[in-house]
């Protein structure tokens, strides 16, 4: 056991030192052509944009390099312009191109950073003279990536319950990914639904189960590099908390209203105060749900990005600072990215616990 | 100039770091608590963890509208 473990050590010890030579060599050729030309402007680093573009949506789908190099597929367009009341639907592309030339294409320009609509598609107003959003149903990174994410998680779990569907008496318990999910579905069933939910957890079983695989399985999908940061949009996170509200009040007893507008056991006085704010709350708790796992996701996201660029600042400092810097900051981000695997499964436990125990609230058993 | 900074990127991240001690400070707490309540009563563990996550996810929730506010601050 030891000595294996000195082998992985100094294999390890080999790999990261190699690592490090080559990560000198492109710098110090770098280093060289900028003493060459000295005039070559050095383009600065703005992480700020940096970070904001690889976790916002985008009409593109980009894999790696920047600028000219850039390695991304670009996706459909679909707008409606509301000033000439006309379709449009063309690849992204054509617009890129535009851009490069400084030219609009169809009229439609990409709003650029420090402007309103930053990074989205704006068309000329000719009353207002200002450049304004078209209604805009482009198929983007993220609606894209709902769908993959969707698909697969269908297909995973249509497969577990075509599997429950064949399955005879005598068969043996299921293993893999059956058994991964059967342990999943029954932890969330048993220890956040029905420990939360008094009463018709049949009627509620179905949708926090569904939030619970969807936040999880899009947590760790987003975790992949090049994937679409899906639960890290407020979109996303807002028609989620939009469905727990929904289910909340609309399934909501007698006595869960009578609880909110003129709670028993206050004086009387005190009831139309209390209401006002019991009927913000219902309000504020599906918000927090929705910055929740949004902020979660954000932060963590780019958290990871920005130790991921100090490489790239620090490769602008110097050799040697960087040198020092690239291992450390690789070995923060592997760190960051494994807690990050531990916050895709909190939140998504957090959120659906939050919705049972939204919905047990407001279907209290009769106690009188 | 100075208050020019302070009022935008740098007040953001002094906030960000304020809103990292309160949150610190609260999870902290519920964690030490909890973690008490669990060696004093082992076989309430599962009941105990329940209460806890919730009302660390609450802390944590206020903790986060802080990192979008600082998030805006830096955005503006």
């Amino acid at each position: 056991m030891n000595n294996k473990n000195k082998v992985w050590m100094s294999i390890l010890s080999i790999v990261l030192a190699v690592g490090m030579l080559f990560s000198h060599a492109p710098l110090l050729a770098q280093e060289e052509e900028n003493h060459a030309v000295p005039q070559e402007e050095t383009s600065k680093i703005d992480m700020t944009t940096l970070i904001l573009d690889h976790i916002s949506d985008s009409y593109e789908w980009h894999f790696c390099g920047e600028g000219e190099n850039a390695v991304a597929i670009p996706l459909p367009v679909l707008l409606y312009s509301k000033v000439r009341g006309e379709w449009f639907f063309f690849n992204f592309k054509h617009l890129e191109e535009a851009e490069h030339h400084h030219e609009t294409y169809e009229g439609f320009k990409l709003a650029e950073h420090g402007e309103a609509n930053a990074g989205k598609i704006v068309e000329l107003n000719p009353l207002t003279n200002e450049w304004e959003r078209p209604l805009d149903l482009s198929l983007t990174k993220n609606a894209i990536g709902l769908f993959i994410n969707s698909i697969i998680l269908i297909s995973i779990i249509l497969y577990c319950a075509n599997w429950y569907k064949k399955k005879k008496p005598e068969d043996a318990a299921p293993n893999g990914l059956i058994g991964l999910i059967e342990m999943l579905v029954s932890m969330v069933y048993n220890d956040i639904i029905k420990a939360n939910i008094p009463q018709h957890v049949q009627r509620y079983s179905g949708y926090l189960l569904c939030a619970f695989f969807f936040i999880f399985l899009t947590n760790l999908i987003g975790l992949i590099p090049g994937s679409a940061n899906l639960t890290g949009n407020i979109a996303i996170t807002c028609v989620l908390a939009c469905c727990t509200f929904l289910f909340t009040n609309i399934g909501g007893n007698k006595e869960y209203w009578k609880e909110i507008f003129w709670a028993d056991g206050m004086p009387t006085w005190l009831k139309p105060i209390m209401a006002v704010i019991e009927f913000f709350g219902l309000f504020t708790k599906p918000v927090a749900l929705m910055i929740r796992l949004f902020a979660n996701i954000m932060a963590g996201h780019a958290a990871l990005l920005a130790l991921i660029g100090v490489i790239f600042i620090t490769a602008q400092i110097g050799a040697v600072i960087n040198g020092i810097m690239t291992p450390l900051s690789v070995f923060f981000a592997i760190f960051l990215d494994c807690l990050e695997l531990l916050v895709a499964f909190i939140q998504a436990y957090v959120f659906t616990m939050l919705s049972a125990v939204f919905i047990g609230l407001s279907v209290p058993k009769h106690h009188h | 100039m100075l208050l020019e900074i302070l009022s935008t990127q740098g007040a953001a991240a002094i906030g960000a770091g304020i809103v990292a001690i309160g949150a610190g400070l609260g999870l902290g707490k519920i964690g030490s608590s909890a973690m008490d309540a669990m060696a004093r009563q082992p076989e309430a563990i599962s009941k105990i963890q329940t209460p806890m996550i919730i009302i660390g996810a609450l802390v944590e929730g206020v903790s986060l509208i802080g990192v979008v506010a600082c998030l805006l601050g830096v955005l503006a």
